[in-house]
């Protein structure tokens, strides 16, 4: 298979949602001594565009959105061995650490904003549900994270979104890291009054919201 | 003085969503999950007693594998019907299979201000508001929680909120935002004040419990521990499932059904096995999610379709049902508003769900609106007028008064007119007025719908809850702050 033939076979995999093919793709392209960042930008990546245009304009869904970010995460870890092999990253938008806060075990908002996000090129820290601030802002400062994403569905539990921003406040570290908040009871006044940067009503809009924090 | 409650009864209209084959189908395919894939149950307690049952457990990750025998056994303790006590006895619900009430829905976070018309962040004056007009109106049946007190403590805020109502309307209360075992241990002494002791809630529940379930296949841990401890005190707990297809259930309706059976049955069994014959119900809101953008529809065909085919599962197990209809999805009181919440209640109601919660949203549950709230009311009393059906007799006939009129005439001044006409109904909020007088005012339906509200708080005053009664509710909430 010549490579061309091969990058489109990957770009379709994507668009496909099909984790497995896009797999076994990426390992042909390693043993065909193929630059793992040229298979991801002129494979894969097209396949993710052509998703998000075909959604943009109404003809895909979001299972289609997310079995893409799925083929996408599989496939950059095949390819990661190598690139690291090769000592090449992946230039990525920026480190996002995400998380359901405390007390709360409300995942699938906070799993879908995870993968929109990290098919987008963001890498992603998943700590899962019911995850404490310290924690939560322990591995921002570990992974020198750019945003930290918080999620919570109970209107008791929405606080501790709060109580993460005053502590990144406190230890002069809001302007470094931004915070993004959602749920379904996260509205725009509750936004502005616990000072986050940004929020987003559904996991394809916090792609856009990510971006403009990050100033891109 | 007692208002009477509004409820469907003896209905002469019938549907068959699901034939008995097509039941036992879903019923089967249940066991089988939660048999071979299993049900989370984050809660020690709860995970201790499904071990003495003899179930499955994966201690790592919380889950409950239990054979279908183990489940059929203990819902056969389930009682099939029973009463909601109201402070005034004469407001009591029986959940018997033949009366459908209506609750005010709950858990919404923002209002609509009932005098500016602002949408803002809700608070306890809410709940009392919203408490203050269902207690007038004679279609809401009970209460649910209607909005988050966020101006209260989040450790204490759920006991605020059945406090505020109770003291600002005589009628049941179901609370669905306790879902923690301190609160429900102090909302448990908080109703036994009510009774005259914790012995007396059994006989007279005036509060009940409603817990949400954590789709897909999933409990939290805190509503478990709560609806334990409500089922020990005789104090009727549901759990509710919202598995909606595309996120949190299968795309599908059918599998997305046995995904929420599950979830309710297990623990409903749960509940049984720690207190057999404890008062329990099954409670749906099913949906599909939006396939654009995955987000929470509040109304759609698959929403009919899951109102009506909650009852038939609930009939299968022959335990009462809360159903969720209205909760529509549209952002203002218009086409779409008045479109799903009539469907979605008509389909309810046509099966008999003993509840159905409730009336009052915007946005999918999320904001409170006072002239959606008189709608939705109005829309429950089409729908009771319309489940009357046909009555179809000499008297109804009425031969004697058409070969009086005979041909050509009119039947206005006719007796049997004037002993009838009153039982056509009379609505409220419909805009039947000469196209020329619309034209002058342009006003519609929410307009009127939020007069009424404004009209029945200025001069409502329900009957007060005993001073000393509040006062010790307050020390119990203090408590705990």
């Amino acid at each position: 298979m010549s490579k061309e033939d091969l990058f489109k076979k990957m770009a379709q995999s994507i668009v496909d949602g099909d984790a497995e093919v896009a797999e076994a793709l990426a390992k042909e392209a390693i043993d065909a001594g193929i630059d793992p960042l040229e298979a991801i930008s002129n494979g894969y990546v097209v396949g993710v565009n052509q998703v998000g245009d075909s959604f943009s304009c109404g003809m895909a869904f979001l299972p289609e959105l997310v079995m893409a970010g799925e083929a996408m995460k599989l496939a950059v870890a095949a390819l990661e061995p190598e690139m690291q092999k090769r000592g090449s990253e992946r230039k990525m938008l920026g480190k996002v650490v995400i998380a359901t806060v405390e007390g709360d075990i409300h995942e699938i908002g906070k799993s879908l904003v995870a993968t929109m996000l990290g098919a987008s090129g963001f890498q992603i820290y998943d700590l899962g549900v019911d995850v404490p601030a310290d924690k939560i802002i322990g591995k921002a400062l570990e992974v020198n994270a750019d945003i930290i994403c918080m999620s919570a569905l109970l209107t008791t539990t929405m606080v501790r979104q709060k109580e993460v921003i005053e502590e990144l406040d406190k230890e002069g570290l809001h302007g470094r890291i931004k915070v993004m908040v959602g749920g379904a009871p996260i509205t725009k006044d509750w936004v502005n009054s616990i000072n986050a940067d940004g929020y987003s009503e559904d996991a394809i809009g916090a792609v856009n919201v990510a971006k403009k924090v990050m100033g891109i | 003085m007692t208002k009477k409650i509004k409820s469907i009864t003896n209905p002469k209209l019938k549907l068959e969503i699901l034939t008995p084959s097509e039941v036992k189908q879903i019923h089967d395919a249940t066991l089988w999950i939660i048999e071979k894939v299993g049900v989370r149950f984050p809660s020690e307690k709860a995970l201790k007693i499904w071990l003495a049952s003899g179930a499955e457990i994966d201690w790592d990750r919380k889950v409950v594998r239990a054979k279908g025998e183990l489940i059929e056994k203990a819902l056969k303790t389930c009682p099939p019907g029973y009463t909601l006590s109201a402070r005034d006895p004469q407001q009591d619900l029986p959940l018997d299979g033949n009366h459908v009430f209506v609750g005010t829905d709950g858990c919404g976070v923002e209002v609509l201000d009932i005098e500016t018309g602002v949408r803002r962040v809700s608070r306890l004056s809410d709940v009392r508001d919203v408490a203050r007009i269902a207690d007038a109106t004679e279609e809401v049946g009970f209460h649910w929680v209607p909005v988050s007190a966020q101006d209260k403590p989040p450790e204490t805020r759920g006991l605020h909120e059945i406090k505020t109502i109770w003291e600002n309307s005589t009628k049941h209360v179901q609370t669905e935002s306790i879902y923690n075992e301190r609160e429900a241990r102090a909302a448990i002494e908080m109703a036994a004040l009510i009774v005259g002791g914790k012995d007396k809630l059994r006989e007279r529940p005036v509060l009940s419990l409603m817990q949400c379930s954590a789709p897909p296949l999933g409990h939290d841990g805190g509503s478990l521990d709560a609806a334990l401890l409500a089922a020990e005190h005789g104090i009727p707990t549901g759990f509710m499932t919202m598995a909606a297809n595309l996120t949190t259930g299968p795309a599908t309706l059918a599998g997305n059904l046995a995904v929420g059976n599950a979830e309710v049955i297990a623990a409903t069994a749960l509940l049984q096995l720690a207190h057999p014959g404890a008062p329990v119900f099954y409670a749906a809101a099913q949906t599909a999610s939006d396939p654009r953008n995955g987000s929470y529809t509040g109304g759609g065909p698959e929403d009919f379709l899951y109102g009506a085919a909650g009852n038939a599962l609930s009939d299968f197990y022959n335990i009462p049902l809360s159903m969720g209809s209205f909760a529509t999805g549209a952002k203002q009181p218009n086409w779409q508003a008045g479109l799903e919440n009539s469907l979605s209640t008509f389909m309810a109601s046509i099966v008999m769900s003993d509840m159905m919660l409730g009336v009052g949203f915007l946005h999918g549950s999320r904001i409170w609106s006072f002239a959606e709230m008189m709608m939705d009311c109005e829309i429950f009393s089409i729908i009771h007028k319309t489940m009357q059906g046909i009555v179809v007799n000499e008297e109804t006939l009425a031969l004697v008064t058409i070969a009086a009129v005979g041909p050509g005439g009119n039947f206005l001044s006719q007796k049997h007119t004037r002993a009838h006409m009153r039982d056509l109904f009379l609505p409220q909020f419909m805009d039947r007025r000469p196209y020329n007088e619309w034209e002058a005012k342009k006003d519609d339906a929410p307009d009127w719908a939020l007069a009424k509200a404004r009209k029945i708080l200025a001069e409502h005053q329900p009957d007060p809850l005993d001073e000393k009664i509040s006062l010790e509710m307050g020390k119990i909430i203090a408590s705990l702050e």
